[in-house]
């Protein structure tokens, strides 16, 4: 982030024409984003941490449920490396499994609010008009809605029925993440419909209209592949906000049954005993932590490396 | 300004209503019947359980329910609590104002902490002291509420044993003790909130100041021989804020999540807590009644925040 003297600069902008021999804009999006060191070390954390609990419960075959009381809420030690709860279950493991369904969770509620908020963006903004207006009225509306007590709500209205036709595992990840994921798409559907309504007007746009392309055409093939920068950007952060959403509502002892062990959950476990086992709060909160600020590191380079018209400064 | 704020009152009428017709399709979409119990007892005829039913109007369509219910919420009618045996309102007015003091101390806190550091920042972007600020804002707003708090509560609670780590409402000491007592105790989550806050405002106040800082104005007023500071605090940061306060309006919907975190960590007798333990004890009337209870505040807020925006930029009180 340092400050680049003017000839550093001066160098740069020397180069980049020279090295434009086919300048694919994903490519050049790539290599501003390596720029933005902190973006990349964010990516690697999270990249070691996706890896860690895909491949981690297949190398470190410690079970999650196996319970010791004569090794119970030990800290960190050989047999032991991330210590052991109240049970003598062993903390490393669990949040290895845990961790699989904190990022999943993440991941499929972003899917859903972009999916959405792409749809009802992209619905407004082609139609404009009096469907425009209504669709941005609920948009509005929904961004006022309180969103954990809501989420509180739902989840105590429905999860009896969605365990009942689901099973536990199954029902609560459904029910947690088709919440969250409808109660975030807000910022996303003003993003797209604000791109729409600018690209609309472009003359690129105006070309394929004028070489007959039909408005389905014109809108996937044309419009959306350019509104895509800042929706990557948004979806990004609402990894990080699902994620949190997911651990929130675990640490009120309201999302996933402790059989399943995501961060959020062994947090609520072990919040009763912080006094002599800290070790058991503080590894999962900490995972918690790296993912978030990872994510939200890489949303950052993303929003510096997706913006075309923004000049590399640093 | 009156105009305006008749406006901008008008206008949250229909925010409300459509609030609540989300939160009431919710709970009618929701399975169990609140007879169930009935239902399955053997010693209420099945006559009985249909005359009450049509009594509480259960057996009416959908709108006429809505209709109904919005009115008796509007009424402040919210019910009464299967736990506690108490009408809602009542229970609710007893735990909103430590709710309400706890959330405004923390804003404070945060924009005290935002305000000057953000616009520190972009006064000298780059600088060593913009870093260390931008990283620590990115660091605290990457932190989750509920793990600040119980960091916290292991460093100065149980580390250092300076401050206590349950909010206690029957502090049995009196005249400053008392105060100091109850200023002790909220120390912490008005920390965790308000620092929360301050990480994702100082971002906001330093990219406004940013915007502002290089245009032509601020070059005039420093020409005009105004001292630096009068011209970022009365020219820069006052225009700046505009942005500012829009983005704080966007965010007050999540102050109520962290809200209820650390009324939680903390037990802090708030309605935030008390919405925990109401789902805990099933207790439906005070779930939809503090739900409706945070609408409400976010509308509000909202208002204020419109308000605010209108004494920032006099040009939009006159459209």
């Amino acid at each position: 982030m340092a400050r680049a003297l003017p000839s550093e600069r001066l160098a740069t902008d020397v180069r980049v024409p020279a090295r434009r021999t086919s300048p694919s804009l994903w490519s050049e999006a790539f290599r501003r984003f390596r720029k933005h060191r902190l973006a990349a070390f964010g990516a690697l954390v999270l990249l070691s941490m996706v890896v860690a609990v895909l491949a981690g419960p297949l190398v470190y075959r410690v079970p999650i449920d196996e319970i010791d009381f004569k090794a119970k809420l030990r800290g960190p030690s050989a047999a032991h490396p991330l210590g052991t709860d109240d049970l003598g279950q062993d903390v490393l493991a669990r949040m290895l499994y845990g961790g699989r369904i904190s990022l999943a969770v993440g991941i499929a509620a972003m899917l859903i609010a972009i999916t959405i908020g792409v749809a009802v963006g992209a619905t407004a903004g082609h139609f404009a008009g009096i469907v425009d207006h209504t669709l941005m009225r609920i948009t509005d509306l929904f961004i006022c809605l309180p969103q954990l007590p809501l989420l509180l709500l739902i989840v105590y209205l429905f999860r009896e029925v969605l365990k009942k036709a689901l099973g536990p595992e199954a029902g609560v990840f459904v029910l947690i993440v088709a919440v969250i994921g409808g109660l975030r798409w807000m910022p996303v559907a003003r993003l797209v419909r604000a791109q729409f309504l600018s690209l609309r007007e472009q003359q690129f746009v105006e070309a394929a209209r004028g070489l007959g392309a039909p408005p389905f055409r014109q809108v996937i093939r044309h419009i959306l592949p350019n509104a895509m920068g800042p929706v990557i950007v948004a979806g990004t952060i609402d990894v990080a906000a699902a994620i949190i959403a997911e651990s929130s509502l675990s640490f009120l002892g309201l999302g996933f049954p402790p059989d399943i062990p995501t961060w959020g959950r062994i947090l609520f476990d072990a919040k009763d005993n912080l006094d002599f086992a800290p070790h058991w709060a503080i590894f999962p909160g900490t995972a918690i932590f790296l993912t978030v600020l990872s994510i939200n590191y890489i949303g950052d380079g993303l929003r510096d490396a997706l913006d075309p018209r923004k000049v590399l400064s640093h | 300004m009156s105009k305006y704020l008749l406006r901008r009152l008008l206008i949250s009428i229909p925010v409300l209503a459509g609030i609540s017709l989300i939160l009431f399709t919710i709970l009618a979409m929701a399975p169990g019947d609140p007879f169930e119990e009935l239902a399955t007892n053997p010693n209420v005829p099945a006559e009985v359980r249909m005359s009450l039913r049509a009594k509480f109007g259960l057996d009416d369509p959908i709108g006429v329910r809505y209709v109904r219910w919005f009115g008796s919420m509007l009424r402040g009618d919210w019910g009464f609590s299967f736990s506690s045996r108490v009408n809602v309102d009542t229970l609710i007015l007893q735990r909103l104002p430590t709710t309400l003091l706890v959330l405004g101390s923390a804003q404070l806190l945060g924009v005290l902490v935002a305000l000057p550091i953000g616009t520190m920042s972009a006064v000298r972007p780059y600088s060593v002291f913009d870093q260390i600020a931008t990283t620590l804002a990115f660091i605290g707003f990457s932190l989750p509420t509920f793990f600040t708090g119980l960091l916290f509560i292991l460093f100065f609670s149980i580390y250092l044993d300076w401050l206590p780590f349950i909010y206690r409402a029957d502090i049995s000491a009196t005249g400053w003790r008392f105060y100091w007592e109850h200023v002790r105790q909220a120390i912490m989550p008005v920390a965790v909130l308000g620092l929360f806050q301050g990480a994702a405002l100082t971002r906001f106040v330093r990219s406004a100041v940013l915007d502002v800082i290089r245009l032509d104005y601020i070059n005039t007023a420093r020409a005009k021989g105004l001292s630096e500071q009068v011209t970022i605090a009365k020219h820069a940061v006052r225009n700046a804020l505009i942005p500012v306060v829009t983005l704080m309006a966007l965010q007050i919907p999540t102050i109520f999540t962290g809200a209820v975190i650390t009324e939680q960590i903390f037990r802090v007798p708030g309605i935030g807590s008390l919405l925990i333990s109401a789902i805990l004890a099933n207790d439906t009337p005070v779930i939809m009644a503090i739900t409706f209870v945070f609408s409400c505040l976010v509308v509000t807020l909202n208002l204020a925040a419109d308000l605010l925006y209108g004494w920032l930029d006099p040009r939009i009180s006159y459209r």
